[in-house]
């Protein structure tokens, strides 16, 4: 499986927020993308998810068979989707049915981000460190190639992101496919990086050079 | 396809089960208006079996809108929309799941309940049943038809408003023909069949062009 992305450009509030952003990810590869604040990482993220359509640009998933990009990826944004009113356990079992193609029971996968304990427990209850780590497990539940994380690290402590790297690992090591926008380094073997500038050209309908 | 509209429709009905779910809400609310209607109007019973079903039918009405403004709003504050949207099941199948979940906490639990509601506006036994028919049968329009508005208003900060007032318009042909075929059950000239196969006919449409617009009105989004 390949994904290949073609000179995207990304409009927000008719403001241009950046063009011209190429790149390939096959089986295996990781992407690491940077950027300042307001970059467009995560517009990027949120294009590549279907949130956003693109002003210009093409992306092409070479390999997937019938299946659409949008069924072949997992997205864990900076809101973590979880419902407060369920449990952990609840919230997962639901993702797991939802999405298809079954992985790890909801159990196995709260164990694997280290949260056993916390299965029955309301996500309302849970820390923002342990909300974004049963977002992280939705991961493993169902099986999808490639996995969009949008600064995946923020509120985990430092052995959490072990884990996590981990888990990204053994992700690749299966073939999967990971695109990641971050601040802070993920230490991810051989992992492209991609850098995502402000488009330069201010936009003509921008208003605001006049 | 079918496994995740289970899935999603299970989730729905157990947010509202939970502390803060709108699952007993519209009930309550649909018997403070019946009751307070009795209050205003003074104890004259002919009057209030006249105007019962029309009382019952707005009542119905207005909880039914009482919660609608959150039904596609919860998922798109904490994130759950853009889960949903990940699914091979389309869009419309996500409208269908969360909409007759709402339905099942809300449209089905006035119907059950209106019969008990009826003896506050002294309705005659046959006039109860008739209640339960068209409220039965009803309420599905309301719910699909104020799914439209509740999609659009999604990301709206306070769109319960303008939810309101978007649907409220469009909810009248449903009203018209509820009441009447509950008024035609206890008299009158023409017979309940008629006003009450419109009425499932107005379910019915609403039910596809609610299902359709509400996921176009989600796919456009942001």
């Amino acid at each position: 499986m390949r994904l290949s992305v073609n000179n995207l450009a990304c409009e927000r509030g008719e403001r241009r927020i950046f063009e011209g952003v190429s790149f390939t990810l096959s089986a295996s590869e990781a992407l690491v993308i940077t950027g300042r604040n307001g970059a467009g990482k995560s517009s990027l993220l949120d294009i590549l998810a279907g949130r956003l359509h693109p002003v210009a640009g093409a992306i092409l998933l070479d390999g997937a068979g019938e299946r659409t990009l949008a069924e072949c990826l997992h997205y864990v944004g900076h809101r973590d989707a979880l419902k407060a009113a369920l449990t952990a356990e609840e919230n997962l079992t639901f993702a797991r049915d939802f999405l298809g193609h079954p992985a790890l029971k909801p159990r196995e996968a709260l164990e694997a981000v280290g949260l056993a304990h916390a299965a029955r427990l309301p996500v309302a209850y849970l820390s923002a460190g342990q909300r974004r780590r049963v977002a992280l497990a939705r991961l493993l539940v169902a099986h999808r190639p490639l996995w969009l994380l949008d600064e995946p690290t923020s509120a985990l402590d430092t052995a959490s992101q072990e884990t996590l790297r981990l888990i990204l690992e053994s992700h690749r090591e299966n073939g999967g496919m990971i695109a990641a926008s971050t601040h802070s380094p993920l230490f991810l073997k051989d992992a492209k990086e991609i850098r995502i500038e402000r488009a330069s050209r201010p936009s003509t309908v921008a208003g605001e050079e006049r | 396809m079918i496994r995740s509209f289970n899935a999603l429709l299970i989730r729905d009905l157990r947010l509202a089960a939970r502390v803060g779910g709108s699952g007993v809400m519209g009930l309550i609310f649909f018997l403070m208006i019946v009751t307070l209607i009795p209050f205003a109007l003074g104890p004259d019973l002919n009057l209030l079996s006249r105007i019962g079903p029309a009382i019952l039918w707005i009542a119905a009405l207005l909880a039914t809108l009482i919660g609608l403004d959150r039904l596609f709003q919860a998922d798109q504050e904490d994130g759950s929309l853009d889960l949903l949207r990940l699914s091979h099941a389309p869009m419309e199948i996500v409208v269908l799941a969360k909409v007759i979940a709402y339905w099942l906490v809300t449209g089905l639990p006035l119907a059950i309940a209106a019969p008990f509601l009826g003896f506050l506006v002294a309705l005659s036994p046959e006039a109860m049943l008739a209640m339960v028919s068209t409220l039965l049968v009803g309420t599905p329009a309301l719910t699909f038809i104020g799914a439209v508005g509740a999609a659009l208003t999604s990301s709206l900060r306070r769109g319960g408003l303008i939810l309101a007032i978007l649907v409220l318009p469009f909810m009248i042909p449903t009203l018209i023909f509820g009441v009447s075929a509950a008024n035609a059950a206890v008299g009158g000239t023409i017979p309940f069949m008629t006003p009450f196969l419109v009425l499932a006919a107005l379910s019915l449409i609403a039910a596809v062009v609610g299902t359709v617009g509400a996921a176009a009105a989600l796919r456009s989004g942001e």
